[in-house]
Formats: structure tokens, sequence, C-alpha cells
């Protein structure tokens, strides 16, 4: 099992942040790597349990479910069912926490995979780095101060 | 009524120093502002879930607190006020932390929940919030963001191997210029969130001489001073993505160690320098200037025909402060003590400058404003200047209080503001400066007002790096003009 934990400060508060990032069907609205997306079925994207498909800008076709939402605290966790990836058994979790002392939220992004033997360290940079790192830094330019 | 409590902040350093200083559940009374003393019951080790730990806070009060769980893995313990002289009852609560990955920093979360008698709560919920969780976290934060290596020089390089070899201006000890002489360090590979820099140019600043001789708690020696400098970057750690090799870069920012030729750092606070800006000029301006950017712009936004007074104009950041505040439209007048400086004043763009003379600082203000006074005052004297800035004030009034040249400001009756209606401001450089996302947005409003030549950084004086002692004499002894820079020697 391989554990991946990006996380970071975004100045703006969480409750704005969330507004964008709770949409399970609305990567492609800030996320860079991600072309265009739908939710199968007609369901609502706050339906826990529905499936986003969606293409990335590099042709990639993937399959994500939606496991958890909650508007608590902030979270939504999701597994992805089919990829080019590689990966199997990968379930990942974003998470918004306010920052009290200035209008500014901790993002977490964390994931637990399965993977060929050897190819580790490369998804974990794919992940890590590529895709949540990348959409944290997308949200600082899109909603930081 | 039952009350609950989160707080939380970002602190400036790895998670494992801040862990160390937390998970030392008898180890507030070194680091809270508000814990006397504190001692464990029993006998029991401070790791020892389970131990209660016996506190007494500034105020006499007694508070006997019991650990509940403790976790290095999540870093993490929960805690119980078993009896207390405070009416905090059934009070539980958490201290975690985690990584921010993005840039080697933490994130500190504090909660609790508690009950408090009817009427209380508001009280009871101020005092934990401020007096304790906040009071705590800026304590924290000093601590570990201070004693942070900042050189290497002390902390063994963790890859000797890849320790690139380089001189700093270091002390051994607080005390006069002569305190500081060369020594051989090792810039080590640059960790995570991390950037290695060979150093071109390295600004001198006033807070130096303060670091130098232990009046500011920056610098615990052996350590190179120095906030400021400008160079190239060699190489960056993993999770570093705004900076690359080659790139030409400066930093304005603590911790201390700027005194050296080749630097490894925290890499979130250096920014990627433009390319029409030179080194030396970026060495020089970025920390005066951005301090003179959010003193007009955020401490006060300086709005067109307004009065402002400025002290020391002829300074490195107050001559910044009159050009800027001039192309703002304000009506700027200098405070200085001599003819030599006045000149220097109103060629920067000061409309009015007064010296001493016959009549008070406050009575020639008032003489050129009609008796209006200034709207905002920019005080970097302190002690000498204080009651004078408070008459000299328009009403309603800003005194910023920005540094005491002259000596601590000691205790002062704050209802005597009302007489104005004064507004008084102590802002401290760190706070507007602490992360990348503030950086950027007063850099860029600095380099944009050095281009369009509203901000004009004039370097005085050029030393070498070995020479960094003759540089403080200079300085000290009030012979410097405009600003100071340092070059490491060629090797």
């Amino acid at each position: 099992m391989v554990e991946v934990y990006t996380s970071s400060v975004i100045e703006a508060p969480a409750d704005r942040l969330w507004a964008a990032v709770r949409d399970f069907n609305a990567l492609p609205n800030w996320h860079p790597a991600i072309a265009e997306s739908r939710i199968e079925g007609g369901q609502p994207s706050d339906q826990v349990g529905c499936v986003r498909a969606f293409r990335l800008k590099d042709g990639g076709f993937i399959r994500e479910q939606l496991l958890a939402l909650s508007d608590y605290d902030f979270s939504c966790t999701y597994s992805i069912l089919e990829s080019p990836m590689g990966v199997e058994n990968y379930v990942a979790t974003l998470k918004l926490t306010p920052i009290t002392d200035g209008n500014r939220t901790f993002a977490e992004w964390s994931a637990e995979f399965d993977c060929a033997p050897g190819r580790e360290s490369e998804l974990t940079d794919l992940v890590g780095n590529g895709v949540f790192q990348g959409g944290f830094n997308a949200l600082k330019e899109k909603f930081g101060s | 009524m039952s009350v609950k409590v989160e707080c939380s902040t970002v602190i400036d350093a790895p998670i494992a120093a801040v862990w160390d200083v937390l998970r030392d559940f008898n180890g507030h009374d070194r680091w809270h502002p508000a814990v006397r003393r504190s001692s464990l019951e029993a006998g029991r080790q401070t790791d020892q879930v389970g131990a209660v730990r016996n506190f007494t806070l500034q105020g006499g009060e007694r508070i006997r607190e019991q650990l509940l769980s403790l976790s290095d893995k999540e870093h993490r313990f929960r805690y119980a006020i078993v009896d207390a002289d405070v009416p905090l009852q059934n009070y539980l609560a958490e201290v975690r932390l985690k990584p921010i990955t993005d840039g080697n920093r933490t994130f500190w979360h504090w909660s609790s929940k508690f009950d408090t008698p009817p009427g209380q709560e508001n009280e009871l919920r101020d005092l934990v919030t401020q007096g304790v969780y906040e009071a705590g976290f800026e304590a924290v934060r000093e601590r570990v963001e201070r004693t942070r290596p900042g050189t290497g020089i002390a902390a063994p390089a963790l890859s000797a191997g890849n320790g690139i070899d380089g001189t700093a201006m270091v002390i051994d000890r607080h005390g006069g210029p002569e305190e500081l002489h060369a020594a051989k360090i090792k810039a080590p590979a640059p960790g995570p969130g991390q950037v290695r820099i060979k150093q071109t140019a390295i600004g001198v600043n006033y807070i130096d001489v303060y670091c130098r001789t232990g009046y500011f708690k920056l610098l615990e020696p052996p350590q190179a001073p120095g906030m400021e400098a400008a160079g190239e970057v060699i190489d960056i750690g993993p999770g570093v993505s705004h900076l690359r090799e080659g790139q030409r870069v400066a930093y304005a920012c603590p911790p201390v160690g700027a005194y050296t030729s080749h630097r490894t750092m925290g890499a979130a606070l250096v920014i990627p320098l433009p390319d029409w800006i030179d080194d030396e000029t970026a060495a020089a301006g970025l920390l005066k200037g951005m301090t003179a950017q959010f003193l007009l712009h955020q401490v006060h936004a300086v709005r067109p025909k307004q009065t402002v007074l400025i002290y020391a104009p002829a300074g490195g950041v107050g001559r910044m402060l009159c050009q800027w505040a001039n192309r703002m439209g304000a009506t700027v007048i200098g405070a200085t003590s001599s003819e030599a400086k006045a000149r220097i004043a109103r060629a920067a763009g000061a409309h009015h400058v007064v010296t001493p003379g016959e009549k008070s600082l406050e009575e020639q203000v008032m003489d050129l404003t009609k008796g209006h006074g200034a709207d905002v005052i920019y005080d970097a004297v302190g002690k000498d200047s204080f009651a004078h800035s408070i008459a000299a004030l328009a009403t309603p009034g800003h005194l910023v209080s920005f540094g005491q040249a002259s000596g601590d400001i000691g205790s002062w009756n704050v209802s005597s503001l009302a007489s104005k209606s004064v507004t008084l401001s102590r802002p401290n450089y760190g706070h507007y400066t602490d992360t990348p996302e503030k950086i950027a947005a007063i850099s860029a409003d600095l380099f944009d007002a050095i281009r369009s030549g509203t901000v004009k950084v004039e370097i005085g004086q050029k030393y070498k790096l070995s020479d960094a002692a003759e540089a403080h004499r200079a300085l000290e002894a009030r012979e410097t003009t405009g600003s100071t820079i340092l070059i490491p020697d060629q090797t």
C-alpha cells in the first residue's frame, strides 16, 4: 500500500474554497490537468455514490466514485474506478480546515493505493506533486489574495 | 453552558521542531507566557500517559491537568483539567500538528470543549482563545522560528558530502562590531522545502546591529546576522515549485544568517527577481522597501491630500516613505535634526521639513497645517518622540510607531489617546511578510515602484563581506547614507 500526503496553505476562507471544490463535477473549473467532466446517470454531483467521468488534458480518461462528502468538516473522499495510471484500490480524501488566525485555509489531499512493484515513487510523485500540489497551486492562483 | 473553542495557526518551522516543544507535557513554563511554574505529580515522566501536571499561572492561580493520550505518530495529545482555580468545568482539550508539505511548515490545531458557570461563557472563551491558545501560538512561533538553524554553521550538515564550502561572518557571543569574524561554513544540500543560494549581495540593516548586540533575541551565537540578500539558486529541495536552478533570487526575512557567501534556507519566502533589477539594488532595497510598502498601504492606507509626518526622513526607510507618500498625493512633512538631512528629505519628496528650533515639533506641524495636525505619523524614534507625535496628530489621527531608535517607549496611559481619537499601531515586519502570498504581493508592488522611479534605492556604501565589522561601525556612528551592502569576497 502506497500512501501519499500533500498539504498546503491557501490564502482564502475555507467556506469559499469549499464552495468551489465540493462540486464533484467541477474539476475542470479549477484543476489545470482536467479538460472536461460529467456525472454519470444524470445524478446530482453531491449525491454520495455518484460517478464522475472526466478527461485529462493529455487525453487520459478517468472514472471516480464519490464515497463520502461532508459539508460539516469540508471533506470529500472518492475512489478511482477506472484510469490509465495503473493503480488499484485507490482512495483519496481532500479536506479543508480553516486557519483561525488569518482568513486562510489548511488544505490536505491524501491517497492510498496499490501498484506494480517498482512504480511506487513514480506514482507518488505523479499523485502528490502533479495532481494534488498542482491542484493546490491552481486554487492559490484562483482564490489566493 | 457548554463552550467549544477551536484555534489554528501556521508555524514556519518543520513539524519535528514544533512537536519537540509541544510534546513535553511539563514544559509550558519554559515557553507559555501565562504559565509561571509547572511540575509533574508523583514522579511521572513527561511523556507518561496519565501524568498530572501542576501549573501555577502568572496570576497565582493553580491548575491540575492530566495527559489522556499522546501520539508521536499523529503528533497529537489530549488532556483534561482535573481541578482548577478558574471555573473551567469538564475541560477536554486536544493539540494536533500536521505537516504542510508545500513549504515544510506546520499546521497547529488547538481545540477544547468545556462548561462554565452561567454568564461567564464569553469571558472564559476569550481567556482560553486569546490568553492560552493564541498566546501559546506566538510564544512557540518565536521560539522555533528563532532557533532554527539558518546558515548551517552550528547544525551539522546532514549530507556533508554534498555541502558547499563558503565563508560567513559570524559572532560567537553578543557584543560590539569586533565580534564579527570570518568562519568557514558548509552550505548543506537543500532538504524538503529548502533552497541553496550562492549569494552576490547582502543588505545591512540596523536590525543586524540589534541582533549582534543581543538587544533583539533573534540571534543565538554562534551564528551569522543578516536578514536580506540576493543571489543565484544553486539547487532546490523536494517540494519547491516556485524557484529553479540558476534563477536570480532575493529574500528579506528571518531567520537571521544572511552574512554568508552560500546559504541553505527555507525557500518559501525567497522570491525570484525580475530581469531588470540588479542583485545589489535588490539586496539594498528589499527589506526597507517592503517595510515602506506595508506602512503606507496596509498599516495606514495613505490617501491624497492627507498630511503625513515622517521621522528620520533621510534614513533608509524614511527616504522611501517620503518618495512614495509624495507620489501617492499626500502632503509630506519630514522631521529631522539637521539642515543637511533636511536637504536629503526635500530631495526625496518632503514638502516641508521641521527641525529643532524655538518652536516645538507639534507647534511647527500645527503651523504648517493651519491647526489641522498630521493625519498619520510614521515614528521610528520611539521614547523621545512619542509625546510630541501625539501632540502633532490631527483628530482623528493615526500614530504608526515602528521603531525605537532613542529607546523603549515605556508605559503610557491609553485613556489620554481619546482626546484626539488616536489610533495607535505597532506593526511588526514579520507579520506583514510571513507567507509567500504576502511577500509576492508586497514585493510586486515595490518592484513596480522602483521601476517607475517612485522609489529610488540608493546604495551609499559597499563593503566586502569580510569587512562587515567596519560596515557595522559606520552604521552605528551614523556615518552612512542610503543603503549599505556587503559583497561576498571572491574565492
